[in-house]
């Protein structure tokens, strides 16, 4: 379970003085259940994401992953959460499989443990084929499947999934997309961030409206449906943010 | 703090590093060819140009001396040079290379050398150009040879004896050491290369593992794991100081092997040169360096290796590219070349203030250390200060991977 509270980040710009990146954000996210949160470009989404994993500290607020305080505990954060995001990239010069025996090994699986996992994995998501060639040969496909099984490789009770789609074509897009559903099938808590209004409407238990830092709406689908009188996730986006703008 | 974390991010940055074209370029090829390039190469092309030399019959030019016909026809007779008709423009003929130097004869040099007169001979050369001043020292020995003689047939003449004029003879016999001659001759290279090779073999992964892995989004998935920010840099850092220190053993091993090899090749080429050059250092024997000596300044230069490794790890932290790190690095080179230099200029010795100087320090006891001078409070001091310059700079590169502003620096 992820729980945060009145989480606050603020940077220090040598020309603009203090950056408010974000401000108060509280949600909880439950197992079993995707949050999404959904945003514009600097909403301040992936700040929020990095708090929760522990490479942000918060300025003020907290929050509790698996139980565990990501200011007080990080490293057992880290343990307990697979980040995957369109900016945490592979090795080019490792293979899949040397990748997946890192990522284990730092999270101090044994060397059993790893190669039985690597097996699960590419049994799961069709990487036999691959496991052993060198991820700078790979394709985007080969490579989306190789930083899922990265993500999963020490089973986090926690996923992040920090706009994972963005670049990637809709073939490599609805792999990512399957493996989200999956997470929630196997009772993984999930955040997933994104600034596209279809994949929030097909995957997403509970929608945050993240703008300007701010959380400014939270809710199920047909709630944000009913408070906003719109059906397009699209318009309900607009007069959430406090937008005008028309299609 | 974790050492199996340590351990697991060392031998996977070392795999990757080993994997690339660069830094295997920078760590074992680089090292292992630039000693001999230098080495060999200059020593092929030296004595190329010496028996070159040797082989050329120098045109040099008499000025002057028409009515002196035996001086004249000695001249001409000489087989180590070649007399040419004389011109107006013989300076700018020795300046073309055209001509390798000119005597200019006084008026009346047989009848004044016949009368007891002094007069002077004046030669022209070109200073600084080889074969200019070798066909000037062989004119300044005939003009030497010929006075010599001179001075005898006066003597013969008068039934006095050689040592009126030559009361004396002045001998030069050198009592250092040859590994001492070398250390003075060739010692101040060997540290300017060592240090410089170690700095360019920590820069390449340095840079690469940091800036680089920011730059590929790579470094974000490594923080995303449970390792420590503190084992994460260690285990990045024992990785350039691998590459620092290996570039090191591969020179020096480089170094053992073409130092000898140089001498056996070209000692009967460039020994009578030399010689020539410094007539009294005739006797010297080929120069040698300890290999004692060489070895410990190998050692001398680890703390130098861990100063380097976590300085550019620190430093190409900071950019934010891969190029932006070049940019900061590359003018580094020229303050790390500047103190590397010192042990080659003459003169420079270690003082206790020297001692504390980094890289300066460790460039000049090298070059004692080569020399098979083992001064060891000298050392200690050198290594201690050394050591502790390399704990701040890696305590630096920790804080440095602590600062989320750096680390996420876009």
């Amino acid at each position: 379970m992820i729980v945060a509270q009145a989480l606050t980040k603020t940077f220090q710009d040598k020309k603009r003085g203090e950056i408010l990146a974000v401000q108060d954000v509280s949600f909880t996210c439950q197992p079993g259940q995707i949050y999404g949160l959904l945003g514009a470009n600097g909403a301040g989404k992936t700040t929020t994401l990095r708090m929760l994993a522990t490479l942000f500290k918060p300025t003020r607020g907290t929050a509790t992953v698996a139980g565990l305080s990501v200011t007080e505990r990080p490293a057992e954060v880290r343990a307990q959460v697979g980040f995957l995001a369109a900016s945490t990239a592979l090795y080019a010069r490792l293979t899949a499989r040397e990748t997946l025996a890192y990522f284990g090994r730092l999270n101090g699986l044994p060397a059993v443990e790893i190669a039985a996992r690597t097996q699960r994995l590419a049994d799961d998501l069709e990487m036999h084929e691959f496991l052993d060639r060198r991820v700078d040969k790979f394709s985007t496909g080969m490579k989306q499947k190789t930083s899922i099984a990265r993500t999963l490789i020490h089973d986090p009770a926690v996923i992040i999934f920090d706009e994972p789609t963005l670049g990637l074509d809709v073939m490599a897009a609805r792999t990512i997309l399957r493996f989200v559903r999956d997470c929630r099938a196997r009772g993984k808590t999930v955040i997933y961030s994104t600034h596209i209004m279809s994949e929030v409407e097909k995957l997403c238990d509970t929608i945050g409206i993240i703008h300007g830092g701010r959380l400014l709406a939270e809710g199920t689908l047909a709630n944000l449906r009913a408070r906003f009188g719109e059906t397009d996730m699209e318009e309900i986006f607009i007069k959430a943010i406090g937008g005008t703008g028309a299609a | 703090m974790n050492v199996h974390q340590i351990v697991t991010v060392y031998l996977k940055e070392l795999r990757d590093a080993l994997r690339d074209r660069r830094t295997l370029i920078s760590m074992f090829v680089v090292p292992t060819l630039v000693i001999p390039l230098i080495i060999l190469g200059f020593g092929l092309v030296t004595a190329k140009i010496v028996r070159k030399a040797r082989a050329e019959t120098p045109a040099v030019m008499v000025l002057g001396g028409k009515d002196s016909p035996q001086v004249q026809a000695a001249l001409a007779a000489h087989p180590r040079f070649r007399v040419v008709p004389p011109r107006e423009d013989f300076r700018t003929a020795i300046s073309n290379k055209t001509l390798r130097a000119a005597v200019e004869l006084p008026d009346d040099f047989d009848a004044a050398l016949a009368e007891n007169r002094a007069t002077t001979v004046r030669l022209y050369t070109y200073d600084g150009e080889f074969k200019s001043g070798f066909a000037t020292g062989e004119l300044d020995r005939f003009f030497r040879d010929y006075r010599e003689r001179a001075i005898q047939t006066r003597l013969t003449e008068r039934g006095l004896p050689p040592s009126l004029v030559k009361p004396f003879d002045i001998t030069r016999q050198n009592v250092a050491a040859p590994e001492k001659v070398g250390g003075n001759l060739i010692g101040g290279i060997i540290p300017y290369l060592v240090i410089l090779l170690c700095f360019t073999g920590a820069m390449y992964p340095a840079m690469d593992i940091t800036a680089g892995e920011k730059e590929r989004g790579t470094l974000e998935t490594l923080l995303c794991s449970p390792v420590g920010r503190t084992e994460i840099v260690l285990g990045k850092f024992l990785v350039v100081l691998t590459s620092a220190l290996s570039t090191v053993v591969f020179a020096g091993l480089s170094a053992l092997v073409t130092f000898p090899l140089g001498a056996w090749l070209f000692a009967p080429e460039v020994a009578p040169v030399r010689a020539a050059a410094a007539a009294a250092a005739a006797r010297t024997p080929m120069p040698q360096i300890d290999p004692l000596g060489f070895l410990a300044s190998l050692a001398m230069v680890v703390p130098i290796a861990v100063l380097f490794s976590a300085g550019l790890l620190a430093l190409s932290l900071f950019a934010k590219s891969y190029k932006e790190a070049q940019s900061y690095v590359s003018p580094l080179i020229v303050v790390i070349i500047l103190p590397a230099l010192a042990a080659m200029l003459p003169g420079v010795e270690l003082t206790f203030y020297l001692s504390l100087i980094p890289i300066l320090n460790v460039s000049l006891v090298c070059k004692e250390l080569v020399s098979g001078v083992f001064n060891w409070a000298h050392l200690l001091l050198i290594f201690s200060s050394s050591c502790v310059y390399a704990g701040v700079a890696i305590l630096l590169a920790v804080r440095m991977f602590n600062r989320e502003s750096v680390l996420f620096r876009t």
